[in-house]
């Protein structure tokens, strides 16, 4: 049986198995004619292969699978990332809402209305419509994003999140994983209104594999600040997808917390509309080959299609024994584009010689009048620093760990909120604490 | 007191030979001095006492109070109270200097099994010390020697030794880059530290350093040795008939 048939036989098994999964709900005709669409997108694309362009860095077997590897749930007794904050919380276990462990949805404060998408699927019209599974089909071109269309396609849980705002209380997702064999697919749709804000929290890693879409559409003027710690499970696999569209002077601010994983490609699709707006994407992820194998993708791409918008992509990694980081990251400026702003800049630190970071960052411009730059390092730990910090007395493995911490800093603070920010670095501390 | 007895050093990475014997005692309170011409091997001595790596000691010794520093990690020689201030004092992006200087006085005490200082008492000191240096907060602040004048990175090297008060502090070219003021400024933070429990060596090229920390003893070193000591007046001989005359003299 050739490599084509098989992807295709595991594209079969997943929409089988998703058809007979969503049989058993109640779903309006928005959500049948968005699921449809996508089931159409996916068939057309396949699955990623090995022999993709776009998976050329990152194994794409086990996200595309038709079952899950198993990933034992991390145990842990310390306060999992944003415990301390305020904050609105919904959560899910395995991929389903639990709304006993969340809070009261209808009392999501003033400027915001949260639905899950299993109530919104109800209904035969939904404002979610004009977004839900649309950002993500934009997002298709020039490149597909399979499993993106495979979880518009398939996704039963996920919360639908309306802001007409300035929203001061975080919502935060939380996603638990208990059971070894669990397969979760959410997808969550944010519409900020005109002048509207919201900070989105996510953490945990979700299930045994994890697949998640959030699209979000950020009207003109309005904020969007995102900040996401993925879990700390060894053998989790994780694909993730972010589209965002930005309206004039609308901001965007996502960052990235990535500690363990066996795989996790997170994708981010981040398109200009409207003129004077700004996205900066930022990630820190960590990762030692160790404690089981560790791979983390970072794909980004972002369109620049209005005047004077600034994009900034920040991403460090620190890898050791075997560990691998990929960083693909694309800036597309289309004609008429003027004044746009790109800078990208993908970073590895190696604390050993076994690891690999492999970077592929892309410039495509056709306006004239932009200025753009990006930069790729590979680095160890710089030797001098080393000594100054050890010649004043402080302990090489501490020494290491400061200049780790200084090295993952330029990501962290790219967060906007100091107190969120805080408690990332406290999670990077534990890290780097604890490794071997 | 500091003995370094018959030391060779030579590159780890190279047969070269830097140090071809150097014998050197700088006894308990007191301030020596070493000149030499560039290239003489002055800050080799000074990395090898603290423990930088890439070279490779052949022979000889080198002991603080008894206690065998080349056996010693870096860090174990600054618990030790061994200090050096850099010629390059090094920039190190993303660590703020504030953060620093707590890591590196908290280090030590835990090393010597001392408690370590809170942070108000640790506040109290290093606001103290900085105010004596001339150093302002805005620059403890900042990361590391980031984007510090040359004048601000020796006096934070300064800043570092005031607030770690080690009882051997060498001195690299601590007078290097620096205008008159600064220098004053330097001496007097330098001065204000001298005492009979700790020793100092100043490494200096220039003999206009000594008039303002006058040491008790002037070392020159040529060519990886100490080829002369004397009293205050060899620095001014120096200044007077520069390296070559002394030289020639040995020679
Ligand atoms: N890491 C090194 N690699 C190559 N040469 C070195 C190195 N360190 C020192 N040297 C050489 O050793 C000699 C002494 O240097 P140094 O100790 O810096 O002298 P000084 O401080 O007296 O000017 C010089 O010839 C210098 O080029
Ligand atoms: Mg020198």
């Amino acid at each position: 049986m050739g490599a084509q048939q098989q992807e295709s036989d595991a594209l079969e098994a997943r929409l089988a198995r998703c058809r007979e999964d969503l049989a058993q709900y109640k779903a309006g005709a928005w959500i049948r004619k968005a699921r449809e669409e996508a089931e159409a997108r996916l068939r057309a694309m396949g699955l990623p292969g090995r022999r993709d362009e776009y998976w050329r860095f990152t194994r794409p077997d086990l996200l595309a699978a038709p079952e899950p590897a198993a990933a034992e749930p991390f145990e842990t007794d310390e306060a999992l990332v944003f415990d301390e904050i305020d904050r609105l919380k919904i959560v899910f276990t395995d991929g389903r809402f639990d709304p006993r462990a969340s809070d009261d949805l209808t009392k999501a404060g003033v400027g915001i209305e949260i639905i899950t998408l299993l109530e919104a699927a109800e209904a035969d019209l939904h404002w979610a419509q004009d977004i839900f599974g649309r950002l993500e089909a934009a997002g298709q071109s020039p490149v597909p994003r399979p499993l993106a269309a495979l979880n518009t396609a398939c996704a039963r849980n996920g919360v639908l999140i309306r802001v007409t705002g300035k929203v001061a209380r975080p919502v935060s997702l939380i996603y638990r994983h208990y059971h070894t064999h669990s397969d979760a697919m959410l997808h969550h749709v944010v519409r900020l209104e005109e002048g509207a804000s919201l900070t989105l929290l996510e953490n945990g890693p979700g299930g045994a594999r994890f697949n998640s879409v959030l699209e979000v559409d950020v009207a003109d003027g309005a904020a969007f600040d995102h900040v996401r710690a993925q879990g700390r499970d060894h053998d989790r696999v994780a694909a993730t997808h972010l589209f965002a569209r930005l309206g004039a002077k609308s901001a965007l601010r996502s960052f990235t917390l990535t500690a363990n994983g066996r795989l996790t490609r997170n994708e981010a699709v981040v398109t200009f509309t409207g003129d004077d707006a700004l996205a900066h994407l930022a990630g820190a992820a960590v990762g030692d080959g160790n404690s089981g194998d560790f791979h983390h993708d970072d794909t980004i791409f972002i369109t620049h299609g209005a005047e004077r918008c600034e994009s900034r992509q920040v991403f460090k990694k620190v890898l050791m024994n075997g560990a691998v980081g990929v960083f693909q990251g694309k800036i597309l400026v289309r004609q008429g584009a003027q004044k746009t702003d790109g800078y990208q800049m993908s970073q590895a630190l190696m604390l050993d010689g076994d690891s690999q970071f492999l970077a592929k960052p892309e410039l495509e411009i056709y306006a004239d009048d932009v200025a753009c730059s990006h930069g790729s390092t590979t680095g160890a730990i710089d030797e001098e620093a080393l000594f100054y910090l050890r010649s004043r007395g402080v302990p090489r493995k501490d020494a290491e760990n400061l200049l780790v911490l200084a090295f993952l800093e330029g990501a962290v603070e790219e967060i906007a909120d100091e107190v969120i920010a805080d408690d990332i670095r406290l999670r990077l501390q534990g890290w780097v604490e604890r490794r071997g | 007191m500091l003995e370094i007895k018959n030391l060779h050093v030579k590159l780890e990475e190279e047969d070269k030979e830097i140090l071809k014997g150097v014998d050197l005692t700088v006894p308990t309170g007191a301030v020596h001095a070493i000149m030499g011409p560039n290239g003489s091997g002055k800050s080799t001595l000074s990395y090898v006492l603290a423990g930088r790596e890439g070279y490779e000691v052949t022979e000889g010794s080198a002991t603080l109070d008894g206690v065998d520093l080349l056996e010693l990690e870096p860090e174990e020689r600054a618990a030790e109270g061994l200090f050096l201030a850099f010629q390059y004092p090094v920039e190190i992006p993303g660590v703020s200097n504030m953060n620093f200087l707590r890591t590196a006085v908290n280090a030590q005490r835990k090393l010597r099994g001392e408690p370590e200082l809170s942070a108000t008492e640790f506040l109290k000191l290093v606001r103290e010390k900085a105010k004596e240096l001339n150093i302002d907060a805005e620059m403890l602040k900042r990361p590391v020697n980031m984007g510090f004048s040359g004048g601000e990175k020796k006096r934070n090297e300064i800043l570092q030794m005031a607030i770690l008060e080690p009882k051997m502090c060498i001195l690299d070219e601590t007078d290097s880059g620096l205008d008159v003021d600064a220098m004053k400024l330097v001496a007097r933070g330098v001065n204000a530290l001298r005492s009979p429990g700790r020793s100092f060596l100043v490494i200096t090229h220039y003999q206009r350093l000594l008039d303002h920390i006058v040491p008790d003893v002037v070392h020159i070193m040529a060519d990886g040795r100490i080829v002369r000591t004397g009293g205050p007046e060899l620095a001014r001989e120096v200044e007077e008939n520069g390296y070559a005359g002394i030289l020639e003299e040995v020679a």
